[in-house]
């Protein structure tokens, strides 16, 4: 008797939560306020781009109409949107070193913890200052109130005219088609794109992460209607940080991708990528510490691929492949040189080291029930294909990961977005445990993802 | 008492039987929509189904447009220009004669296009199904579509030459007409009726500023210009000017038109024109010649 009225009581407290953050909704995530669309609009599930959304991006977010200049907002218009997600979470991790009495490290656990938690806060702030010149300020903490910029950037829109030319200068997201600061998931693991992020076990090269937001300069250009879109960014090889940690050195990052109308399936878009450059494998030291911006013995990295939208009805499919390759001093953890000015001495290689390469998979489909619920699921695998030393096991490094969850939006207005999140993820890395064996890691999040 | 018995009995059968109406007149109501959500819309090879516009309509429009379609969404209270009202099946931007429906075509170009100067977005990167299936559903929202046909397409002869002739015949029209009550000697929006001029709904509504820069609203090329003095922008206070112009005569006033325009893609030849004869802005004062039959 005691229980269906507790489980009366859970469901009136849910019910009275929900429509309480409907009537406090009242502040307006800044693009859909602006223009009165709602997130549907932009979003196959916000923050997920559709192609409208996609094309209201690469438009500078303007409409192309003759109300995309500021002048036209009345006067308390605000373009900021904030951002919070508080869930609930249970990350369990395998085979975690811990000191044991035989000595540090000597033991292995399992860790498995949960509890309520907070992701970070979000500041968006975006918009165009005139017609056809756009910016994005994004200050974002993390859950213990740190900030940093995530993105800074402004934009130069249909320069003379013409759609194919829109430079961007800043720090900004390299132009992933699927985009991982647009990702629908949330957990550790499975909130970023492995793929976008790998490195071999012992590489020490981390300036390829393609899903890290990146400084430097980028062009754009797209048709008309977007269905034919290129780009090509130079980045300073720093992985997105400010000052000039590492030195003098460039990289580039270049897409292509035409979209095909297919009738009553939808809009499928095919495309490419290729990020290619060099980056400082060792610095100049200053009592044994490395002196920042001194970075040299530059070495590259490639990482390329295909990327596939396919739209079949409600199911859609988001596939991005690769193929990645770092120089053997970066999969080998080898600095060419003594850390002395002058670059006189040099360091020999390990016996038979090769450039490390690897072919990465990931495939992310979504049924869009309405546009208020979507289900979401994906799967990476990076398998290495040359390991930097002969003698590492061919699959050490491997990744596999899958991750299912859905979204509903019981709240969706262009005033405001409000999403009950549920989400899985799986990962395992073959042979990458302290004690050579397979890692395995796992979590589950529920909570609500809230903009306004 | 026995007549007041009756006449009680008379109220209350009188209630009941207009409640039985409204019930049966709100089932027939639902009855009809549904039967409405059959609606087909054709445009070339594409056949719109508005049953399969649903999500899209609920995703893109009904923001502005509502549910209902009536254009009572929820952004309608911030907007200027406000949202179309689909179950009136009044548009704007037609092929077709003025008070008539427009053409399925009409409507697939509206959406793809967008509308200057209002919240009104272009859509042309939906497939072109989706955007068909949205004319039909946006079709289905008004019983007109059931009981009459679309308007038969004017017609629009071939685009004639531009020359410093056809470009001094548009100007006299322009005055003829008296387009410049509302737009303006100098096309700037500002003419004397300008802050007076009400739509359908008596909501203020301002003429179209040639001056500016911005895409009239039904299009942009010569034929778009052509077709809104030839067929009015229902609803508002441009009216159809068929019955006092020749199909030939609307294109020196389209030419006329173009060089009040800032440069663009389309008014190089008449912009050069109206520099090399020196055209000055009408004066309203200085009556037509006799040959241009006059004021209107």
């Amino acid at each position: 008797m005691n229980l269906p009225r507790r489980v009366i009581a859970g469901l009136l407290f849910l019910a009275c939560f929900v429509i309480a953050g409907a009537s406090d909704a009242n502040a307006i995530p800044a693009f859909a306020r602006k223009y009165g669309l709602r997130c549907s609009a932009c979003h196959e599930a916000w923050p997920m781009l559709n192609q409208f959304g996609q094309k209201f991006k690469d438009n500078g977010y303007q409409l192309m109409n003759d109300r995309d200049a500021p002048i036209w907002q009345n006067p308390a218009y605000w373009p900021v949107t904030f951002r919070m997600t508080p869930i609930w979470h249970r990350v369990s991790e395998d085979k975690v070193a811990v000191d044991t009495a035989a000595g540090p490290n000597a033991g292995e656990v399992q860790i498995t913890s949960h509890g309520f938690d907070l992701s970070g806060l979000d500041f968006h702030t975006g918009g165009t200052l005139d017609k056809n010149i756009s910016f994005y300020l994004l200050p974002s903490s993390d859950s213990t109130g740190a900030f940093h910029f995530e993105t800074v950037m402004a934009r130069l829109d249909n320069v003379f005219g013409s759609s194919w030319v829109n430079i961007k200068l800043g720090k900004f997201e390299l132009d992933n088609l699927l985009s991982e600061k647009r990702i629908l998931t949330l957990t550790g693991n499975g909130g970023i794109y492995q793929l976008y992020h790998f490195t071999p076990l012992g590489d020490t090269n981390f300036y390829g992460q393609m899903g890290d937001n990146q400084l430097g300069v980028e062009w754009l250009g797209h048709s008309y209607n977007d269905r034919s879109r290129v780009s090509a960014a130079l980045i300073s090889s720093n992985d997105g940080t400010t000052q000039l940690p590492s030195g003098n050195s460039y990289s580039g990052f270049f897409t292509a991708s035409q979209a095909f109308d297919t009738g009553k399936l939808g809009v499928q878009r095919l495309g490419f990528y290729a990020m290619t450059g060099e980056a400082p494998t060792q610095f100049l030291n200053s009592g044994g510490v490395p002196i920042p911006g001194t970075g040299f013995g530059n070495k590259s990295f490639s990482r390329y691929g295909f990327t596939g939208q396919f739209y079949l009805g409600k199911l859609d499919f988001q596939v991005v492949t690769q193929h990645g390759s770092d120089d053997k001093y970066f999969g080998t953890g080898t600095s060419p040189y003594q850390p002395y000015p002058g670059n006189v001495a040099s360091n020999a290689l390990p016996a038979g080291a090769r450039n490390p390469t690897w072919n990465g998979f990931l495939v992310e489909p979504h049924y869009v029930f309405s546009p208020q619920l979507i289900f979401i699921g994906r799967y990476e695998g990076i398998n290495m294909s040359q390991q930097a030393l002969a003698t590492t096991p061919s699959d050490a490094g491997n990744i596999q990961t899958f991750t299912i969850g859905y979204r509903y939006m019981p709240i969706m207005t262009s005033r405001a977005g409000f999403a009950w999140h549920n989400e899985y993820n799986w990962l395992r890395q073959t042979k990458a445990a302290p004690d050579g064996t397979d890692l395995t890691s796992s979590e589950l999040l529920l909570g609500f993802d809230f903009a306004f | 008492m026995k007549t007041k018995m009756m006449k009680s009995s008379l109220l209350l059968g009188a209630g009941i039987l207009l409640l039985m109406s409204a019930v049966s007149w709100a089932q027939m109501t639902k009855y009809q929509e549904d039967q409405r959500l059959n609606m087909e819309a054709h445009v070339g090879k594409y056949t719109g189904h508005a049953k399969d516009a649903e999500a899209n309509y609920r995703r893109y429009c009904v923001g502005c447009h509502g549910v209902e379609g009536d254009g009572e969404g929820e952004n309608t209270p911030w907007l200027d220009p406000q949202p179309r009202n689909f179950t009136l099946g009044q548009f704007k931007c037609r092929s077709t004669p003025s008070g008539t429906l427009p053409t399925d075509e009409d409507l697939y170009d509206t959406i793809a296009r967008g509308l200057d100067r209002s919240v009104m977005p272009i859509w042309n990167q939906l497939p072109n199904q989706d955007r068909i299936d949205l004319v039909a559903y946006v079709k289905h929202f008004s019983s007109k579509w059931v009981t009459e046909k679309p308007g038969t397409p004017i017609q629009i002869g071939p685009e004639p030459e531009v020359t410093a002739d056809r470009v001094k015949a548009g100007q006299v029209l322009f005055q003829k007409l008296e387009c410049w009550k509302c737009h303006g000697v100098e096309g700037r929006a500002n003419g004397p009726s300008s802050d007076t001029l009400q739509d359908d709904f008596n909501r203020p509504i301002k003429p179209y500023n040639f001056t500016e820069g911005a895409r009239p609203k039904c299009g942009s090329t010569d034929r778009d210009i052509y077709k809104i003095f030839m067929t009015g922008l229902d609803g508002t206070p441009m009216p159809s000017f068929s019955d006092n112009v020749k199909p030939d005569e609307a294109w020196d006033l389209v030419f006329y038109l173009r060089t009040l325009q800032p440069k663009n893609a389309y008014n190089e030849k008449e912009r050069a024109i109206a520099k090399q004869l020196g055209l000055k802005p009408i004066d309203p004062n200085v009556p037509l010649p006799a040959s241009s039959g006059g004021q209107p």
